[in-house]
């Protein structure tokens, strides 16, 4: 059994000092040690997306990568993307609005990856959001909704913190 | 009810009793094993254990794996962990060339680029050099996994992990690209043409690090076009195909590249068929039977999802259409 490594993990802007094997995923990290559960387990070999999070704002899969690769890198799970407790992000009232979700499981994945695309694309294309959505797997909507969902946020974003037209 | 339950739990077939690191290790059953405390003393894990090594230097990274026979180079990661989670593979050291210096890089030299090896297949895909002055391998790059796996996924380690349906392996091989590697003290280079030797085998000695991938870049402007079939967007590929052409003022094709992959165990270079078209009009009737006849004699592989004869007629129906899609594009240029 191979020794565990003092890690050190910046995750939604909080610094972790964590003890792991070296073979623990970043995804197993988060959830089992950290107690960040909105990283969902699905395939866990880079198949479905569902484990997906932001690895200095661009979405990677966290079951493809061992905790010990992840210290240094500014690490955003679905949990850091919330305004306050008990508050939505835009994009996810965007897909709460639109119904982009049914049973939720791959939906932290859908709104991180989503919300990569937005961090450097104001307004995508229908085309644009396929792409950006295209490694994560839903089995209940369609994908319909959920491409909905994104360009509602964009357009939603795109209208924020502009002056008033008169 | 509650005994009914009980009956139904006493019933079931007790699991065979595994030693711990073959038991299927979802997360489910970490949790369900993790609070009971008697049988695991740890939380399940997909990989087997290795010992982690993060080397600073390129001469340290060499030492690491000439000392230990079942080490393994790992960066992006994105289709070693894969092979480690189903326990394909179960290297007892992982070396991280990730943060090795000066290995993530795109560069001009004299007629060619010059990618490193750590470099992801995210930053080669927008980058202007790649755009500029390698169409064929921009062209091909969205078609290498997904988004979220291109981002930690390297140029270098698609190379090294040879996977016969690798577009940028196929990319390498139709250009005639050259893998240069560091062996401890030793530098080398090997033409993309003799590296690639079975599916996942290469030619890089054990103990080396594959440090670059120089692909030539053609004097004259060039029309590129890169087809490939698969069951879903970005999964693996049945057959690819991939083809650069210049062509003459008087619109003979002047040059061509042109190559196919996972049809075969490697990528293949379609010689014969590049000799038939230089210096030839590019009629669908010419391009046809050029590429038919180079991939007469090929032995292309079969399994559940494609048979042979798929892949062959597959192969050659992309082929015509890479050429088509890159003499077009070629006559759009003059």
């Amino acid at each position: 059994m191979s020794t565990e490594l003092a890690t050190e993990l910046s995750v939604n802007g909080t610094t972790h000092r964590v003890d792991v094997e070296p073979r623990m995923t970043l995804l197993d990290c988060l959830r089992d040690k950290l107690g960040l559960v909105g990283a969902h387990a699905g395939c866990e070999h880079g198949v479905c997306g569902a484990c997906t999070v932001l690895l200095d704002g661009i979405a990677v899969r966290s079951c493809l990568m061992f905790a010990v690769q992840a210290d240094g890198y500014a690490i955003t799970t679905i949990e850091g993307l919330t305004p306050a407790p008990g508050e939505l992000s835009v994009l996810q009232d965007a897909f709460c609005e639109t119904h982009g979700l049914q049973c939720g499981y791959c939906t932290p994945a859908m709104i991180l990856a989503a919300h990569a695309l937005l961090a450097g694309n104001q307004s995508p294309t229908r085309e644009d959001i396929v792409e950006a959505i295209s490694g994560n797997i839903c089995r209940c909507t369609g994908y319909g909704q959920i491409v909905e969902a994104v360009a509602l946020a964009a357009e939603r974003l795109r209208g924020a913190n502009r002056p008033v037209e008169p | 009810m509650l005994s009914a339950v009980r009956d139904a739990s006493i019933d079931a077939p007790t699991p065979p009793d595994l030693p711990v690191d073959r038991k299927p290790a979802t997360s489910a059953n970490a949790r369900r094993a993790a609070p009971s405390g008697r049988r695991f003393s740890h939380l399940e894990m997909k990989a087997a254990a290795f010992a982690y090594s993060r080397p600073t230097g390129l001469e340290e990274a060499c030492a690491l794996l000439a000392a230990d026979d079942g080490a393994r180079v790992i960066a992006g990661g994105q289709t070693l962990v894969p092979l480690m989670a189903m326990r394909l593979a179960r290297p007892t050291r992982l070396v991280d060339i990730a943060r090795v210096p000066d290995l993530a890089f795109v560069r001009e030299e004299a007629d060619a680029i010059a990618i490193g090896a750590t470099t992801t297949q995210r930053t080669a895909e927008h980058h202007p050099l790649v755009h500029g002055k390698l169409p064929l391998l921009a062209r091909a790059l969205p078609f290498v996994g997904h988004t979220a796996t291109r981002a930690r996924g390297t140029i270098g380690g698609s190379l090294a992990n040879a996977d016969a349906a690798a577009e940028i392996a196929l990319v390498a091989v139709t250009l005639g690209a050259t893998i240069a590697y560091r062996d401890g003290e030793r530098s080398g280079e090997i033409a993309a043409g003799d590296f690639f030797i079975g599916p996942m085998v290469t030619a890089l000695p054990a103990s080396a690090v594959l440090i670059s991938a120089r692909f030539p870049v053609w004097s004259e402007s060039v029309g590129v076009g890169f087809h490939e079939i698969s069951s879903r967007k970005s999964d693996f590929a049945f057959a690819s195909a991939a083809a650069q052409v210049s062509i003459d003022p008087d619109g003979r094709c002047r040059r061509i590249a042109i190559g196919v992959g996972a049809a075969t165990e490697v990528p293949l270079r379609l010689a014969a068929a590049e000799q038939a078209l230089t210096g030839a009009r590019l009629t669908p009737e010419t391009v046809r039977a050029a590429v038919t006849d180079a991939l007469a004699d090929i032995t292309p592989m079969a399994d559940l999802h494609a048979s042979a004869e798929y892949r062959r007629r597959v192969a050659r129906t992309l082929a015509i259409r890479a050429i088509g899609e890159a003499y077009e594009k070629a006559g759009h240029v003059h």
